[in-house]
Order: C-alpha cells, then sequence, then structure tokens
C-alpha cells in the first residue's frame, strides 16, 4: 500500500482503442470509483476516479508516452468511496449472474488487460458470432523479466484471482482454464496447485522459463500447442487469453463492485534501495512510486514505464500510473544507453530469436530502404515488438525501431488500400 | 540529477559482441595452429604472422587512407582472415606470396564490398584460390610433416594423400595398391600428412568447431550437412565398387574438407540464415566437393565448392524463409 498523493492525473486513454470522454466538470467533487469518463465506441473503456477530491482540471498532462494527452486532474481531499463498492477481504466465491451480465459488469467497472497491452477485457468475453471458445487461458508467466506484480498477486490472492477466473469461464462457455507458470516461480506454481482443487475446470501448467512466453500467441502454443494465424485473433483457434492481474480485477469489478481504480506495480532497479511491489492508484505520480522505494539512485540515467523487453523509457518521472502500468525500472546511467552501431554480420541470431518466425534483419533493412509492399509481404505485421532481434543483436543494430516505422507505414498502406 | 535517457525498448542487451564471436573464433583455432606449428616448425609460425600481420596492415591502410572511415583492424575479423588464408596454403609458401594473397583477401574479398559484413565470399577462399591460379606450382607444393621443423628451405615435400589418390587413379592403379602409399586413418586424424599448413588435423579443427558450438558462434547445420553429404555420396559410390573408390573415411579425414566445413562454409557472413537454407547450402558444397574430387582436374575441391555455394547465398535467403508462426495451423 502506497500514501496516497496530493494530486492524481488520469489520463483519457489508458486502453487500446479510442479515448474516453469525461462525465465530470473542473469543480466537481468525486468519490474514489466514481464514473469520470466513459468509454466512446466498442473497443474503448470505462474510467474511473481513484482517489476523492475535488476535479482542478481537464487539459492536456505529459504521459509514459512522452506526448500529452488529455488527462483528469484531481486534487486528493480524504479517501471517500462510491457507494455499494465493498472493500471488505473477505471472500465471496458464488456468482449468481449471467453471462451477459458478467460482461456489462467488466464493461461497466473499466477493466482492461493488465499485462501491458490494455485491451479492453468485456471486448475479450464476448465471443464473435461464428465463432467458440472453448478453453480460457490465465497468463500467469510474466510477461518480461524483472517483474514480479503477477507473481506477487498469485501467492497473495490466489483464491480471488482463481474466482475471477471462474467468472471469466462462465462468461465465456468454456468448462476449462488453465493458468501458465513458468517454473522460476515454483512456490506459486504449488500454492496455486492446491488452491485449484476446490475451483472445477482450473489446472496449472508449469512452463519452462522463456521470454516472450507471455505473449499471447506464444503462451497459447505453450499450453495447448496451436498456432494462431497471422492477422487473427485467439479464438480463432477456441481460446481466450487473460492475465492473472486481468482476473483479479474482474473478481473485484464483479463481486465486490469495484471499478479497476488501483493496481500492483513492480518498482525495482539495481541500486534501488527497497525494490518492491505495491498497490498504486491510477493517477499516482510515477515519482511517488520510487520515493517509497527509497527514492531514486544518484546514478540513474534511465526510468523505463513498464518491463526491460518493451517498456518505455520516460523522461518525467511526473507521468502517472495507468491502468497498464506493471512496473517502474531504473537504470543505472552505464546501462542506458546502447551498443555501438557495427555492420549486419549476418549472424541469423535475430532470425534464431524471433518468436514469430520473421526475418528482422532483412525486415529492417526494408523499412530503412522505404520498401513498405515488401515489408507487407515479409509479413511485417506479424511483429510482436517483443525486442528480441534487438536485445541479441551483435552489432547493436536498431532492428525493432526500423521494424516499427515500417509496421506505421505498412499500417498506413493498409488502411488507405480498405478505404479505396 | 542529469536528464534521463530516453529509447526505444528493448532496454537491456546481450553481453555478446562482434569482437567477441570474432576473438571467439580466434581461440577456436589455437589447437589446429599448434599442431601445424609442430609439424611444420618455424615456417608455418612465420607463415601465420606474415598472413595475419598483412590483413590487419592491408585492413588499416584502405579504411584509414581510401575510404577515411571508422578502423575496425581490431574486431577480429582481420585475424581469423589471417589464419585461415595461412592455414589454406602449404607452410613454406614464399611471404611475398602470403602477402599477395592476404592483400587480395582482404582488398579484393572484403573490403571492395563494404567491409566486415558485406562481402559475398568468403574473404580466405578468394585469396587462396586467387594464390592457387597465380601461382600453381608453390601453392601445390606441399611440404612433409616433420616434429619440430626449424628449417626454412630445402624442405622435404611430398603430395597430399588425396593427390596421391587421384594420381593412382588416372595411372590405373587399384584402391588396394593406393592405400598403402597413404598414411592410415590415426595419422589422418592427427594430421600427420601433406596438405596445406592448418588443413591436416582434423581432431584439432574438430575440436575448435566444438568450441564454437558450445560458444553458440556456430551451429550444427551446415558442418553437419556437409560432412553427411561428402560421406554418404563417397559411401554409395565405394559401396558399388571398393575397388575403384575410397572409403569415405579417407575423403572425410584428408584435404581441407574439415577446415572448409568447420570454418568456412560456417563464416556467418557468406552463409545462408535459416535452418532449411544452411541445410541446403552444406548439401551443395558436399556434393560439388565430391564432383570435384571424383570427377575434376583438381585433387580437392573444397575452396571451390564453398565459393560456388557462397554465390548461391543471396538466391538461398530470398527463397528458403524460416518457418512463419501460424503458418500451418495445427489444431490438436
Amino acid at each position: 500500500m502506497l500514501p496516497l498523493p496530493a494530486v492524481v492525473s488520469i489520463p483519457l486513454s489508458q486502453h487500446l482503442g479510442a479515448p474516453a470522454s469525461p462525465v465530470v466538470a473542473k469543480g466537481d467533487k468525486v468519490k474514489a470509483g466514481q464514473l469520470i469518463a466513459k468509454g466512446s465506441g466498442f473497443i474503448s473503456a470505462n474510467i474511473h476516479s481513484s482517489v476523492s477530491g475535488t476535479v482542478a482540471k481537464i487539459d492536456d498532462m505529459p504521459d509514459s508516452s512522452g506526448y500529452r494527452k488529455k488527462s483528469i486532474v484531481i486534487n486528493v481531499e480524504g479517501d471517500d468511496w462510491d457507494e455499494g463498492i465493498d472493500l471488505g477481504t473477505e471472500l465471496i466465491r458464488e456468482c449468481h449472474l449471467s453471462p451477459q451480465e458478467i460482461t456489462a459488469k467488466v464493461n461497466e467497472k473499466g477493466i482492461v488487460g493488465m499485462g501491458g497491452a490494455t485491451f479492453p477485457s468485456h471486448v475479450k468475453l464476448m465471443v464473435p458470432p461464428g465463432k467458440k471458445a472453448e478453453v480460457l487461458i490465465i497468463n500467469g508467466v510474466e510477461c518480461e523479466p524483472y517483474l514480479t506484480s503477477d507473481h506477487r498477486l498469485m501467492l497473495e490472492k490466489a483464491d480471488e484471482m482463481l474466482v475471477g477466473t471462474t467468472i471469466q469461464m462462465k462468461a465465456l462457455g468454456v468448462s476449462k482454464a488453465i493458468i501458465g507458470i513458468e517454473n522460476n516461480k515454483p512456490d506459486a506454481i504449488d500454492h496455486l496447485q492446491n488452491k485449484v482443487k476446490d475451483y472445477p475446470g482450473i489446472s496449472v501448467e508449469a512452463l519452462k522459463v522463456q521470454y516472450p512466453q507471455g505473449g499471447e500467441k506464444q503462451l497459447i502454443k505453450s499450453l495447448i500447442n496451436r498456432e494462431v494465424p497471422s492477422g487473427k485473433l485467439p479464438i480463432e483457434v477456441g481460446a481466450v487469453v487473460h492475465n492473472v492481474g486481468t482476473a483479479f480485477a474482474v473478481y473485484e469489478a464483479v463481486q465486490k463492485n469495484k471499478p479497476l481504480v488501483d493496481r500492483v506495480v513492480t518498482v525495482t532497479g539495481k541500486n534501488l534501495k527497497k525494490p518492491s511491489n505495491f498497490m498504486a492508484r491510477i493517477g499516482t505520480p510515477v515519482s511517488a512510486l520510487i520515493e517509497a522505494a527509497g527514492g531514486l539512485p544518484a546514478d540513474t540515467g534511465k526510468v523505463v514505464n513498464g518491463g526491460p523487453m518493451m517498456g518505455k523509457a520516460i523522461s518525467d518521472l511526473e507521468v502517472p500510473v495507468t491502468k497498464g502500468t506493471s512496473g517502474i525500472l531504473i537504470f543505472p546511467e552505464r546501462e542506458a544507453s546502447r551498443k555501438e552501431v557495427l555492420n549486419c554480420i549476418r549472424c541469423a541470431r535475430c532470425l534464431n530469436v524471433c518468436p514469430m518466425g520473421l526475418e528482422p534483419y532483412l525486415l529492417s533493412v526494408l523499412a530503412d530502404k522505404k520498401r513498405f509492399e515488401d515489408c507487407e509481404a515479409e509479413r511485417i505485421m506479424d511483429c510482436i515488438e517483443c525486442g528480441s532481434c534487438l536485445y541479441i543483436c551483435p552489432s547493436g543494430r536498431p532492428l525493432l525501431d526500423q521494424i516499427r516505422v515500417g509496421k506505421a507505414q505498412v499500417g498506413n498502406l493498409i488502411r488507405r488500400r480498405s478505404q479505396h | 540529477m542529469s536528464l534521463l535517457t530516453v529509447s526505444g525498448s528493448p532496454h537491456v542487451h546481450d553481453s555478446q559482441s562482434v569482437s567477441k564471436i570474432m576473438y571467439g573464433v580466434v581461440y577456436s583455432l589455437i589447437p589446429a595452429m599448434l599442431v601445424s606449428f609442430y609439424f611444420f616448425g618455424l615456417a608455418a609460425i612465420l607463415l601465420t604472422l606474415t598472413a595475419v600481420i598483412s590483413c590487419m596492415a592491408v585492413e588499416f591502410v584502405i579504411q584509414k587512407y581510401l575510404i577515411k572511415g571508422p578502423v575496425t583492424v581490431f574486431d577480429g575479423s582481420a585475424i581469423i582472415t589471417g589464419i585461415l588464408l595461412a592455414f589454406n596454403v602449404p607452410a613454406n609458401l614464399p611471404l611475398w606470396m602470403v602477402f599477395i594473397g592476404s592483400a587480395v583477401a582482404i582488398g579484393m574479398g572484403k573490403m571492395t564490398f563494404g567491409g566486415l559484413g558485406k562481402n559475398p565470399f568468403n574473404p580466405a577462399l578468394v585469396g587462396r584460390v586467387f594464390l592457387m591460379i597465380s601461382f600453381p606450382v608453390h601453392m601445390t607444393n606441399y611440404p612433409t610433416p616433420t616434429a619440430f621443423s626449424t628449417q626454412l628451405t630445402d624442405i622435404v615435400t611430398g603430395p597430399t594423400p588425396l593427390a596421391i589418390m587421384k594420381e593412382g587413379l588416372q595411372k590405373g592403379e587399384s584402391v588396394a595398391e593406393i592405400i598403402p602409399q597413404i598414411p592410415e586413418y590415426a595419422q589422418l586424424l592427427l594430421g600427420n600428412m601433406g596438405g596445406s599448413m592448418g588443413e591436416i588435423s582434423a581432431i584439432a579443427l574438430l575440436l575448435g568447431g566444438l568450441y564454437m558450438a558450445v560458444r553458440k558462434i556456430i551451429t550444427w547445420h551446415i558442418p553437419v550437412a556437409y560432412l553427411g553429404t561428402v560421406l554418404v555420396f563417397t559411401g554409395i559410390f565405394w559401396l558399388i565398387d571398393p575397388g575403384y573408390h575410397f572409403n569415405p573415411l579417407y575423403h572425410l579425414l584428408s584435404g581441407g574438407l574439415m577446415l572448409g566445413a568447420l570454418y568456412m562454409a560456417t563464416d556467418m557472413v557468406t552463409s545462408p540464415m535459416s535452418f532449411w537454407g544452411m541445410i541446403i547450402f552444406g548439401i551443395g558444397c558436399g556434393v560439388l566437393t565430391v564432383v570435384i574430387r571424383m570427377f575434376g582436374a583438381y585433387p580437392e575441391g573444397v575452396a571451390f565448392s564453398i565459393l560456388i555455394m557462397n554465390a548461391f547465398v543471396p538466391l538461398i535467403n530470398r527463397g528458403i524463409k524460416p518457418k512463419r508462426f501460424g503458418e500451418e495451423v495445427k489444431n490438436g
């Protein structure tokens, strides 16, 4: 638990899809858990106040992307919660809601994927017509190295997480759920293996440690040996994947009526005094978390929002924790910069590590030469941006950076084509 | 506090680097180098030093004064080219020829294309083939191994096992008559045979190859495909007519095959990238080597085979793609 900050800044776009539109105005009094912005459109999510207080302004504020995004800034006064929210800790196992009611609740409470991609969860719980969900996969892999927030959650909130899983199974109409955990967390595997005896249909599977196994498609492959076809969603192979953090958030939303206003955040770094996991309110400035973890070390060279492989380096420590903030990493100065860029020696390491079977060396050259049609033919859009190619490259070549540029351009090409 | 660095993910990197990989190859060449020094003595030491220094000097001069760009002489790649070139010529080759070979290897084989990583052909082999065509007499005059020789001139020379085999067959001798003239398997394995300076000891080369595989500098695909193809291809001929064809083990252990399969064919710059690409490349090298050895004019065909297959690498890379995720949908 983290002391409440004096001011929170809650961005209206914390999820994939359209930003939410505010339903409060400057000067309004809000309570914690109160709806302050409504999702607009199918792929979007509601946003609730994480604190009680007064809306100071609705303005463009810096967020972790480095851009200024429309946010609701609230001055914190006390800690009053909206009516109907159960803050008690006793476990409620029975859920009498129908699948539609569950999905509606998940939508209403603004639940999004907690692994980092922040895809609105209710969308994933609605199986598209013509498709059939067969199995729910719960991602306990901890998407990236260094992060431990999912690990702690599995140890400390196992029952809540499992009830959340059961609720999601009901919403999807599946009788089987598999929790995938890598075998570097034997305590979590043991703990959950004991617990799942009380939850019919749920099993725990130990997996070999392998990045990026936390990626949806890779996890499905590891657990049920099916490959999601290029450009398709997991439902194509009958699977729906949710993070353990999402399962916990679903439990809180459905059983406790609590919207997504806080999350577990790992704060860690080599020279940090007290690396910890915090339950932080959404909108809390990153600086407050670093302070609680012992303050910013003097030799800090880089601060990353997210994991070491996919996280974003931030330039401003006042940016807020959002629904997708899984961790804050502090890198010392000497680890902050990249290697010197040398010629590609065609060692094929990038190709061997690519989990999508792509050729990063080729894609980066094609993108650099602006041959975007060729990029598309070489399946650049399959890239999940896991960062493995840039991690492994002995020549320090900016493979992923160039591939990102290529992906953006190919995305434009595809959009333009569909307009004609 | 100073300003924070902002860069794209990932924020952590493997400790491997180009020069670590290159020096890894250099270390792996040490066993074979020591065997050569043992059998060919002082001449081999001088030859290796000349080749390495020449390669580095030529690269330095070109980078510094011709291209006027960054100088990367110490990244280890020029050292490898130097050692491999020395390994690929007779130990008693005049040193000025060694220098010419080095200049061609680095200048023509590597720097004309833009330096490390851009060359389509293995530089050491470019140097070797240039020398072979320019100085055919010197390049086929192989000294006979003698332990700890300090002699630099008047060295006893003799033909390589492959040359004995080829000439014998051409003279109409049978395999049974030729075999007593060539060293036994154990001697071939250790390196007690005539040949280029570094190609003689199969066991030392295998040791180096193993080291590179453990350090993940090379993968098994190309050497296994190459050696396997030679074994199977020559094996078939041997089974058909053992009176006219040699046991495949002679083919595996003699000549430059081990050196080529482990060091030159696996050169990451000039070999294919994908799993099946590497297998095809290895098989192609193997087939060409056997064809040249059995039906060609030269007794040995490793260098030509690898260079020819080098030329196919862009085509292989274009045609043979890694298995894409989600390509074939397995539902079960």
